[in-house]
């Protein structure tokens, strides 16, 4: 029989050990909650006197303001056309079979994953530069969607690979097209794949610093990531105050768009393929 | 008029040949199945009708009209596929009006024809629940259902019972001929199961490797199997083939199983028509056309030993070893046997199938 006791102890320690590790990784999260409404913003968690002049002072930016209808501008363009796109190739890619396939499908992958970010830097700056690009939103969405496409594709082609085809042979026989059978059926299926990828997208590209750095130019074409960096002074101090305020109110979009599908659609992927 | 005809279709995919040049005809209201054992391209043909696969040659007519240019949607044919492939997000009643809704018909009518539909397949209470709150056996019905309500030419059955339990198989299978017969539509229903062939069918098409071998009603199948394939298939258990050669004396007709002979006069004239004396050739006998004698009373009896023996209720089956050759004999007096007791067997001569060794077609 378990001693009650030695249980009880160990349990004890487990609890202290997973509440040190919890700690660890909450004490960053609790700072961006509370510095931003501290009138005196420091690198500890201390909780002084409530005030949001940060917040006053940060509205009256007009950078920093801008860059949120940047960061939208460009975080749901890339989102919408990778999604949409990676969609319709990922389910002809699912749907037919050619020689070199998964070669392609893979070397693609390869490609955009591995030869990326800072090895493509100076080729995707010379790109856009010989575009005429440089210092345009396109010039950033084209550089994300490209960058996303293969593995959305990737992850999508997973999700209608397991839906079997019989249902759309089904739509089929019953009298749909090709295209209404994939509208109808085999994308309800598959929303919770899109969402998703979607989800996946809008986070990385809201968070990309990199390439709207390389490739935007004027300030007030900056998104977020990139704008943030107005808080640091000449000598590259971060204004604590600002800087916070500012991190909180761009994590809120994806936190909130987070909640959202999250109720919406739910990330346990329970039920809904098997028939 | 034909509902359904197929004119030397093949399709091959890549280099296997999966249906060569497969012809019938289907009439009107008929239950027409395509058994064969796995692989043998039954399937193929329910979705080259379909629409599913394009054959590289050969014609399919549905009423009448060649489909080689028609897209599935426009051929208006009825399938029920063998995992039954509700859309699992819609529910029954979405599920059942599909076929309505893609053909943009009015509201009302769609309600009519579902509720029309689910009344006769007793479903209604299930209309607003989804495919997975349902069991198996009412999947099947509202495939069922959404193969019904567009009022197809034709029904194409894809093993529809095959997800079943035996028992729902059983009481599924007669509710299917029903509603057939109650619609007068064709169906063509795919199979390996011969025992559901045999139940369901007005007539049977059977396959190996993509050919037909046979077609007849089921009686005729049973009865006069045209060659070796449709012997040993159709049966359970399976006919008893042996490999044998005629023998010719000046007033003796034998066949020889190189151990024991069995003397054949009786049907010799029949046999000495079209087989040489000498020529190699497959025995058969169904296992109920043999009876067991428990002494040596008539000169032309095979002495045997019981192998083993299988008790299932009103039959019995019983393997005997007659040297080394085994013959199955279906009894139905629920005989008392033991392993390795002697029994003599007795061959009907009126039930003896002989086929030719070189090209498995019958000779009587």
């Amino acid at each position: 029989m378990f001693n009650q006791r030695t249980n009880l102890w160990h349990n004890f320690w487990i609890y202290m050990l997973l509440f040190s590790i919890v700690l660890f990784f909450i004490l960053p999260m609790l700072w961006l909650v509370i510095a931003p409404f501290s009138s005196k913003a420091s690198l500890a968690v201390k909780i002084t006197l409530p005030s949001l002049n940060n917040f006053r002072e940060l509205f009256k930016n007009k950078v920093a303001m801008l860059a949120f209808k940047n960061s939208f501008i460009i975080s749901f363009s890339s989102t919408i056309i990778v999604t949409i796109t990676s969609m319709l190739a990922a389910y002809a890619l699912s749907r037919t079979n050619f020689k070199w396939r998964s070669t392609l499908l893979y070397s693609l992958l390869l490609f955009s994953t591995v030869v990326t970010g800072i090895a493509a830097m100076v080729p995707l700056f010379v790109l856009n530069l010989r575009l005429g690009l440089i210092d345009s939103y396109l010039s950033v969405i084209f550089v994300f969607i490209g960058g996303f496409l293969p593995v959305s594709i990737f992850i999508i082609k997973d999700f209608f690979d397991a839906i079997p085809k019989d249902y759309e042979e089904a739509a089929i026989v019953a009298g749909s097209t090709p295209s209404q059978g994939f509208f109808r059926i085999i994308l309800p299926l598959s929303q919770q794949g899109m969402v998703v990828i979607a989800l996946y997208i809008f986070m990385n590209t809201w968070g990309s610093f990199l390439m709207p750095f390389i490739l935007l130019r004027s300030v007030n074409k900056y998104p977020i990531s990139v704008a943030i960096y107005n808080f640091f002074t000449q000598e590259g101090l971060p204004l604590l105050g600002l800087l916070s305020a500012y991190s909180l109110l761009y994590s809120i979009p994806v936190v909130v768009l987070y909640i959202i599908i999250n109720k919406k659609f739910g990330f346990g992927f329970h039920g809904g393929i098997k028939g | 008029m034909h509902e359904v005809v197929l004119e030397k279709v093949t399709k091959k995919f890549e280099k296997v040949v999966a249906v060569n040049k497969v012809s019938f005809q289907v009439n009107e209201g008929e239950f027409f199945t395509l058994l064969g054992p796995s692989g043998c391209g039954k399937t193929t043909i329910l979705r080259l009708i379909a629409g599913l696969e394009l054959p590289q040659s050969g014609n399919i007519y549905i009423k009448d009209k060649n489909v080689e240019k028609l897209l599935p949607k426009d051929r208006n044919v009825g399938m029920v596929f063998q995992n039954y492939a509700l859309f699992p997000h819609m529910n029954v009643f979405d599920n059942i009006a599909y076929p309505l809704k893609i053909r943009k018909q009015s509201p009302e009518e769609i309600i009519r024809k579902v509720s029309e539909v689910a009344e006769n397949l007793q479903i209604k209470e299930l209309l607003s629940r989804k495919p997975n709150q349902i069991s198996g056996g009412q999947q099947q019905r509202v495939a069922l259902g959404r193969a019904m309500v567009q009022e197809p030419n034709v029904f194409l059955f894809d093993e529809p019972l095959s997800n079943l339990d035996a028992k729902l198989r059983i009481e599924a299978r007669s509710f299917l001929k029903c509603l057939q017969k109650e619609l007068q539509t064709a169906a063509i229903y795919v199979t390996h199961d011969q025992k559901e062939a045999l139940a369901i069918s007005d007539r049977i098409a059977i396959l190996d490797k993509g050919v037909i071998m046979q077609i007849g009603t089921p009686r005729e199948i049973y009865k006069n199997p045209e060659n070796v394939f449709v012997a040993e298939f159709i049966g359970d258990p399976p006919m008893n083939l042996l490999d044998c050669s005629l023998k010719c004396d000046h007033n003796k007709t034998v066949l020889d199983f190189s151990q024991i002979t069995l003397d054949i006069s009786p049907i010799k004239d029949l046999v000495r028509e079209k087989v040489n004396d000498g020529e190699a050739i497959i025995f058969g006998i169904r296992p109920e056309d043999i009876t067991i004698e428990y002494e040596d009373i008539s000169p032309n009896i095979i002495r045997g030993e019981v192998f083993m023996v299988e008790t299932l209720g009103p039959e019995t089956i019983i393997h005997v070893k007659i040297g080394d050759l085994i013959l199955t004999v279906r009894d139905f007096s629920e005989p008392n046997l033991n392993m390795g007791e002697t029994v003599w067997l007795k061959i009907d001569l009126n039930s003896v199938y002989i086929y030719k060794k070189e090209d498995g077609k019958i000779v009587i």
